[in-house]
């Protein structure tokens, strides 16, 4: 148990992490039914401007600039490559998905030249290192798990008691008949990707300041991960996000602190299938019935 | 007697154009070095044009869309590998692992009682095929829980199980088989692009075969209507089995031949990316369009790896500016157009249609004149 604690920490703190870039993902899902391949790519961008900016300006212009270009990002791809699709077939839209996550990693390589940019800068006051109950960490991996939940409550507290908290919610339901009842879906849907990218872009600068280096790649598999906890949690539920990203943070780090960290994310894609085979529905999901 | 007359020429020029690929294939190899760039495009636009084919059937011609290709490259990748290194360079290959479990080789068997030459290609196909095999035997084993779910799940769950397979691959203990994360190599080749071509050309017949018959009208059932299909009386499951396992055999053995393309194997560079890579390169052709995979694997593989060279290092038609032109934006220019063609012509470059001997027949017929074929007959029986 003594030695497992670092690992339990670190879980928690990853889970976190996972559980704001998985909202983007189920807000999206819930929505337009597309898996946003791109998403993780967003979460990566967030990161490279945060070791660009960090080392070039103060921290209360940097923070704000990161959190600026990634919501931009977000918006702009969803108005460039998905407004366009919207009557297309879904298989048309997973494929602009996957077009424009291989174009934001192309186009990163050929702005970085290809060689993972260290942290330099981290953010002071969180990256200091501190002990609890005997195992050293960074102090972000305390201030994310509680950054998280006070996030997740203002975005509940949001789509329940806003006007476009509501058109969140109708379009969610019944795309068709929310945008026949007079819901913006355009702005809804703008919307939609502005939260996932704003929470993407604070996982992001959470997630980097723990970690040594910015790499064109390090958005994918954070990314497939989050994805998995949505799906875990009941794709389109946001307290069922929160739920299993934060399980899947804490069983990544418990397999790694049992010596087979090889197999870390091989556990978490076996556990998407098996919850995808047993219950689809994941563990908050409502069901969903096929019509002809 | 018209049709008899037009089926005929078909064949004829169907056959001339194959003996004119095939003189110019023995003509490149003939002339020019195994190395030189033309020849290594030949070699690598055959084996995407291969895989390409293999996704086109699953995800063009049956509609269930499966982002595994890259686990199934993999697994027939590896299993070529292993199976045909040299018995007496397993020692340096396996090296932090006593020399491996497998002590013999099935190219050098073959080699052994059949001669040199023959001897050796054909092992090199016949452990080409059992990759492809050992790929089939996985899909069948995954597609028991996958094949059940719909679109995008279908699709994270196939990206899930590749990306499985690639940490079971890398894992130590199985080191002995696999290597772990070092490299294999030492595995035999083709001599030349001949080979390339006229294997990957007859796999690739045995797919338009395929497509053709009436398992490929229920699989493009299934792709239009699977409710409709259904209820016409298609076996779903089965269907839907048999287009994973025949798509994953043919993956396996492209990825075999990728292994050989390469000269080294590992598995860290069977990720996500590649399917990814593949897939748009089905979409950039046209999903459900075989002959469309086919040419933008060779345009593809061609401007990547030869036409568009320039934009990486300095100097692009002539325009110097080492400035814009680094590093990287080779990648950055084709992902861009790649998305101008996923989002302005979705349909690819031939939609579903195919590229035909008849057609190519009857665009000469019009080119020289020849009304219609009616005329063509000359006979006096119009």
């Amino acid at each position: 148990m003594e030695a497992l604690l670092p690992y339990i920490i670190n879980g928690v703190s990853a889970g976190g992490q996972y559980a704001l870039i998985a909202i983007g993902y189920t807000l999206v899902y819930g929505i337009l039914r597309l898996i946003n391949f791109a998403h993780g790519d967003v979460f990566m961008v967030a990161g490279l401007v945060m070791v660009y900016t960090t080392s070039s300006m103060p921290l209360y212009v940097s923070i704000p600039i990161v959190l600026i270009c990634t919501v931009v990002l977000g918006f702009a791809i969803e108005r460039v490559a998905y407004k366009p699709l919207r009557s297309a077939p879904r298989m048309s839209l997973m494929i602009s998905a996957i077009g424009v996550s291989y174009l934001i990693q192309n186009l990163a390589f050929y702005i970085t030249g290809g060689l993972p940019k260290p942290v330099l800068n981290p953010i002071p006051w969180v990256s200091e290192t501190i002990t609890i109950l005997g195992a050293t960490t960074k102090r972000v991996t305390l201030v994310t798990p509680v950054l998280t939940i006070l996030l997740v409550f203002v975005l509940v507290y949001f789509i329940k008691n806003t006007k476009i908290g509501m058109g969140m919610r109708a379009a969610s339901r019944d795309f068709e008949t929310a945008r026949l009842m007079g819901v913006k879906i355009n702005t809804v849907i703008s919307f939609t990707f502005i939260v996932g990218s704003f929470l993407a872009a604070v996982g992001s600068i959470l997630y980097f300041t723990n970690y040594p280096s910015v790499a064109i790649t390090s958005g994918s598999l954070p990314g497939l991960r989050a994805f998995i906890a949505a799906v875990f949690g009941g794709i389109g539920s946001i307290p069922g996000a929160v739920v299993g990203a934060f399980i899947i943070g804490l069983c990544e780090e418990m397999i790694k602190g049992l010596g087979y960290s090889t197999f870390s994310d091989a556990f978490t894609f076996a556990l998407l299938i098996i919850v995808l085979c047993v219950k689809p529905t994941g563990l908050f999901g409502e069901k969903v019935t096929d019509k002809v | 007697m018209i049709n008899k007359y037009s089926v005929r020429k078909e064949s004829i020029v169907g056959i001339a154009l194959l003996l004119i690929l095939l003189a110019v294939m023995t003509v490149i190899d003939f002339f020019l070095p195994s190395y030189h760039i033309a020849v290594m495009v030949i070699k690598k636009a055959s084996v995407y044009a291969l895989v390409a084919v293999s996704m086109n059937l699953l995800n063009g011609f049956t509609g269930l869309f499966s982002l595994g290709q890259a686990g199934f490259m993999l697994l027939g990748a590896y299993t070529y590998a292993i199976f045909s290194i040299p018995v007496a360079k397993r020692a340096g290959v396996y090296q932090y692992f006593d020399g491996g479990w497998i002590q013999f080789s099935i190219p050098e068997f073959f080699s052994e009682f059949l001669g040199e030459t023959i001897g050796l290609n054909m092992g090199i196909i016949l452990t080409l095929i059992l990759g492809g095999l050992v790929a089939a035997f996985f899909a069948y084993l995954i597609g028991l829980p996958v094949l059940r779910l719909k679109s995008d799940y279908l699709a994270i769950a196939t990206l899930g199980f590749a990306e499985i397979l690639r940490a079971f691959f890398q894992w130590p203990n199985l080191g002995p088989l696999t290597n772990g994360s070092n490299l294999l190599k030492s595995y035999p080749d083709f001599k030349s692009a001949t080979g390339y071509v006229v294997l990957i050309g007859i796999f690739i017949a045995m797919i338009v075969l395929l497509v053709n018959s009436t398992y490929g009208r229920a699989f493009k059932a299934i792709r239009d209507d699977e409710i409709a299909a259904e209820a016409m009386g298609i076996n779903l499951a089965k269907h839907k089995r048999l287009a994973f396992i025949i798509s994953s055999f043919f993956a396996g053995i492209g990825g075999g031949m990728l292994a050989m393309y390469m000269g080294t194997l590992q598995a860290l560079s069977f990720k996500s990316t590649m399917t990814y890579e593949i897939l748009l390169v089905v979409v950039m052709g046209g999903i459900g369009s075989i002959t469309g995979s086919v040419i933008t694997s060779f345009m593809y593989i061609a401007s990547m790896e030869w036409l568009l060279r320039g934009l990486d290092s300095g100097t692009f038609l002539g325009i110097h500016a080492p400035g814009v032109f680094k590093n990287g934006f080779r990648m950055a220019v084709v992902s861009l157009i790649i998305m101008v063609v996923v989002l302005f012509f979705s349909k690819g470059i031939m939609g579903d249609r195919e590229f035909s001997v008849k057609g190519i027949v009857k665009f000469f017929d019009r080119l020289f004149g020849k009304k219609t074929p009616k005329n063509a007959g000359g006979d006096g029986n119009v």
